[in-house]
């Protein structure tokens, strides 16, 4: 479902930006304009707190003049802002230094075919209906159990938006997409025993989201799960990663062979092309082309076709993560991910979730982590966790204020296993991850 | 009042505005009871050069501007926004958002007297205190200075940035309110290699100042020198260790740790949510009667610093913990309201598109009586944590962490040899009280603290002296 008409819209704001950039004197540029409608209400102790009502709109330009580069921005369309937008660029590309691998996509590698990827589903809900569903997602919550002593609500967000892409190499693209989520925190205990957690569901069609009562129950069943957690004592063992902190294992080994890492050398797993930086069973590939899915889109930030294609299979480096930028620093070329990647997915293996904690046998299972403890440059990672220790394959009790240490390139390269209790909620899908050793630092 | 009619001017005027158009917007809220209502205008510019390769290579300018509209009535909050500056627009927002409000509740109009308050910064447009030229030569300067203090410099990155704000609020009691917000900020950021081994080093600051405050001191150069003497350092590093121990942390921007451990978990929202570790502790003790913390709004030029905050309500230095015994909370007006004290000036928002909420400016520890030496002679093995990166926390549970980037092993009382970066654990509501020792030598950052809070980003400080943790869990690999 795409109104076309509001696309054309966008489309011919995009077209007189790229025009007066040329008539400007730019001799390339390139233009992106989005427009963004939305309601957030939350609702907390059974009534509302917050309704907001969302209306964005952003505009960017960049100008070259041969291989210097200037950007500006706004969020006002009228004729007058473009035209002094433009003109800012073009001021700034006066300044910057010539940049030999500065410039558009090659022509031949922007995309030409635009399959309808079905991301775009309003919901036809107004603020009424969304405090009523967030009432029914607290209530669930909070009736879950005695144990459930306070709440910080739920909330219901949807997004709906334009966006249009266009270049001076006659690329001019834009589709519609929308976005909508349902969330729940609640507390329980009092005093220094005092527990929260949260639950989520995000999805690009309303019809795709959990259920409101489940989301409100599992938020619940989250929260007590970790009443009476204890430190530990500092050791070594096996850590088994929940899916929903894997994908940040996997997003931090894809930074390290994104091409601004890699020519800034910057990156723990530099000239790993080729060679082996996962176990054998591993495989990780992009599908930019998935119907309704959250990172599906048939050109990145810079018009250039994604493609469907395997980063790591056999454990092996298959190719890096490249904008066309970074690509030209490296002597290779764009693999269509400026803007980042689409729907990665990593390959599971045999075991659900139980599978995996009998495979983790006796250690560390972690459901939280805290900080921005890892460095890029040398893989070292030390976070602050919280989770659960686990004895022959069954949780014993909740573990907080510990904290997990180790090396990236270490730890991916002796990953033991990866399940199939895949989280969905995001660009990557990935279960859960089973660490052979990890440093624990506790009481 | 030249500062309100040069901002009236700014973002009414050129858009067509004038104040009675705000009044008729105003009119439509208080059609219905309700407990505040506010209109807050913004303009905003902001541009960024960075160097990288020895070249310039990146530079924009952004322009937004925009309005939010907000009712609150009791604990609900209606919120509208849009880009657009124009009557009709602000009148829809208004009649949109005052429909959270329902029967029963009671207008709570308080006339507050006209204030002032002293001006912490000047009203400038740093954009324009250097022209396009001396930006790029400055950067390029940078560049060629750092690299001649090491030949293991491989890579010089150099970043220059600038925000020009204009806000105006509109408050229910007919008051009307300017500020004009400067920010700049400078950081580099150098990668080193010896024999094959690759760390990187990073130094920053800024403030509300225009970009004359790096030519000053010979600042702009520091920031080098300094990044270049932290590779130098994590060159050295061997494995950190892990486990429990007594944690000395330097003066300066260490004091993230009060941000974190405490500051969040003060914010009067949670607290009167009561979802804070802190809730329904005043007047207790949480903290070595060693350690006296506030948070302050006040301070001249200071990245965290504001006139007023984004409510209208001047900034203040607020007492958080004074001798170890928790004092109050940082308030913004609903929150204030509903606990029955007063708003703190800490009221902020990121922007017209967000909703304000309780939040920090400068959060820092007052200076006590130890020299620094004395507390790392003190030690007889422990963790020296000089410099750190970002910080986070439950503050339901209280548990925080916060990650060390420049840390050195003390041992029978001395420094010793660097260790690498490793992220550090503890429990809000206790850690202060391990606090044996407090040095001497407080200091505020350099200017580079950005808090990030249901989504929301605001400049803030952090700042303390030396100060002796009687126990801390350090997250290192060496068990």
């Amino acid at each position: 479902m795409q109104n076309q008409e509001e696309i054309n819209r966008l489309k011919h704001v995009v077209q007189q930006l790229l025009d007066e950039a040329k008539h400007q004197g730019a001799s390339a540029a390139e233009a992106a304009f989005s427009v963004d409608n939305g309601l957030s209400v939350s609702a907390r102790l059974g009534e509302v707190e917050t309704v907001e009502y969302h209306c964005d709109q952003g505009i960017g330009v960049t100008v070259y003049f041969g291989q210097k580069k200037g950007s500006a921005s706004t969020n006002d369309i009228s004729i007058d802002s473009l035209k002094e937008t433009v003109k800012a660029a073009c001021s700034i590309a006066r300044y910057t230094s010539a940049d030999e691998y500065a410039g558009l996509p090659d022509a031949n590698l922007l995309a030409t075919e635009f399959p309808d990827l079905d991301l775009n589903h309003p919901w036809d809900i107004n603020a009424e209906q969304a405090i009523e569903l967030a009432i029914e997602c607290e209530n669930a919550a909070r009736n879950y159990d005695k144990a459930i002593s306070n709440s910080e609500g739920a909330s219901i967000n949807t997004h709906q938006g334009t966006r249009v892409f266009g270049n001076s190499l006659g690329f001019l693209q834009g589709y519609q997409s929308s976005r909508h989520s349902l969330s729940c925190s609640v507390l329980a205990g009092s005093g220094d025993a005092m527990q929260r957690d949260y639950w989520y569901s995000v999805a690009r069609s309303p019809a795709g989201l959990e259920l409101a009562r489940q989301v409100g129950e599992k938020a619940a069943q989250r929260t007590l799960a970790r009443l009476d957690a204890r430190s530990l004592s500092t050791r070594q063992c096996p850590v088994l990663f929940a899916s929903e902190m894997a994908s940040g294992l996997i997003g931090a080994m894809i930074g390290a062979i994104s091409g601004g890492s890699l020519y800034r050398k910057s990156s723990f797993l530099l000239d790993s092309l080729d060679t082996q930086i996962l176990p054998e069973f591993v495989r990780i590939h992009e599908q930019p082309f998935l119907k309704g899915a959250l990172g599906s889109g048939s050109y990145d930030a810079e018009g250039v076709a994604t493609q469907a294609r395997d980063i790591v299979s056999e454990g092996i480096l298959r190719s890096y993560v490249l904008s066309t930028y970074s690509a030209r620093k490296l002597g290779m070329q764009t693999t269509g991910n400026a803007g980042g990647v689409h729907n990665l997915t990593v390959e599971s293996g045999d075991n659900d979730f139980v599978g995996m904690l009998k495979l983790l046998d006796t250690g560390l299972l972690v459901t939280e982590l805290m900080g921005q403890g890892v460095n890029r440059v040398t893989g070292d990672y030390s976070r602050g966790a919280s989770g659960f220790w686990v004895e022959n394959g069954v949780i014993q009790y909740p573990v907080q204020e510990i904290t997990i240490a180790g090396n990236l390139k270490h730890m991916l390269r002796n990953m033991v296993a990866i399940g199939n209790d895949v989280d969905m909620r995001g660009n990557v899908r990935v279960g859960s991850i089973l660490l052979e050793r990890m440093a624990i630092a506790g009481e | 009042m030249p500062l309100l009619e040069q901002v009236t001017q700014s973002i009414l005027a050129v858009n067509g505005l004038q104040t009675q158009d705000i009044d008729q917007v105003m009119a439509a809220l208080l059609s219905v009871p309700v407990d505040a209502a506010d209109i807050y205008f913004q303009s905003s510019h902001f541009e960024s050069w960075s160097l990288e390769g020895g070249i310039i290579k990146e530079g924009s300018h952004s322009i937004e501007h925009g309005a939010g509209v907000r009712v609150v009535s009791g604990d609900k909050t209606g919120f509208a926004y849009s880009d657009r500056i124009e009557l009709p627009i602000l009148l829809e927002a208004a009649n949109n958002v005052k429909a959270i409000v329902r029967h029963g509740q009671h207008a709570q109009r308080k006339i507050e007297s006209a204030k002032s308050w002293p001006q912490l910064y000047q009203p400038l447009n740093p954009l324009k205190s250097l022209d396009d030229q001396e930006k790029i030569d400055l950067l390029k300067r940078i560049d060629s200075e750092t690299r001649k203090l090491d030949s293991r410099v491989e890579e010089v990155m150099v970043s220059l940035i600038a925000a020009y704000d204009n806000i105006l609020i509109a408050n229910q009691d007919g008051s009307l309110v300017a500020d004009v917000r400067p920010l700049v900020r400078l950081n580099v950021t150098v990668i080193m290699v010896e024999n094959g081994r690759r760390e990187q080093g990073s130094m920053g600051g800024g403030g509300r100042s225009d970009y004359s405050y790096f030519l000053e001191n010979d600042r702009a150069f520091e920031y080098g020198r300094e990044a270049v003497r932290q590779a130098q350092v994590n060159l050295q590093a061997q494995e950190a260790p892990a486990g429990n121990m007594i944690v000395v942390l330097g003066p300066g921007w260490p004091g993230i740790l009060l941000h974190e451990a405490i500051g969040h978990g003060l914010e009067g929202d949670f607290n009167r949510k009561g979802t804070s570790a802190f809730s329904g502790r005043v007047g207790e003790r949480v903290a070595s009667d060693l350690c006296t913390v506030v948070d302050d709004g006040t301070l001249p030029g200071r990245r965290g610093s504001l006139n007023i905050d984004d409510e209208g309500t001047p900034t203040e230095n607020t007492v958080l913990i004074e001798k170890g015994i928790l004092k109050g909370y940082m308030q913004d007006k609903l929150n204030a309201r509903l606990m029955g004290v007063r708003p703190t000036g800490n009221g902020r928002r990121e922007s017209y598109a967000h909703l304000p909420m309780p939040r920090m400016t400068n959060t820092y520890m007052l200076p006590g009586a130890s020299d620094p030496e004395e507390i790392i002679r003190s030690v007889k093995k422990g963790l020296y944590a000089r410099n750190f990166g970002g910080g986070q926390v439950d503050i339901t549970s209280g548990k925080f962490v916060f990650s060390a980037s420049e840390a050195y092993l003390i041992e029978n009382g001395k420094i010793t040899r660097p260790v690498k970066g490793a992220t550090l654990i503890g429990n809000g509501p206790d850690v202060l009280t391990k606090v044996s020792m407090v040095g001497n030598d407080m200091a505020l950052d350099s200017g580079v603290g950005t808090c990030g809070k249901d989504g929301q980003s605001v400049p803030v400080g952090v700042g303390q002296p030396t100060i002796k943790i009687d126990g801390l869990t350090v997250g290192g690999t060496s068990v």
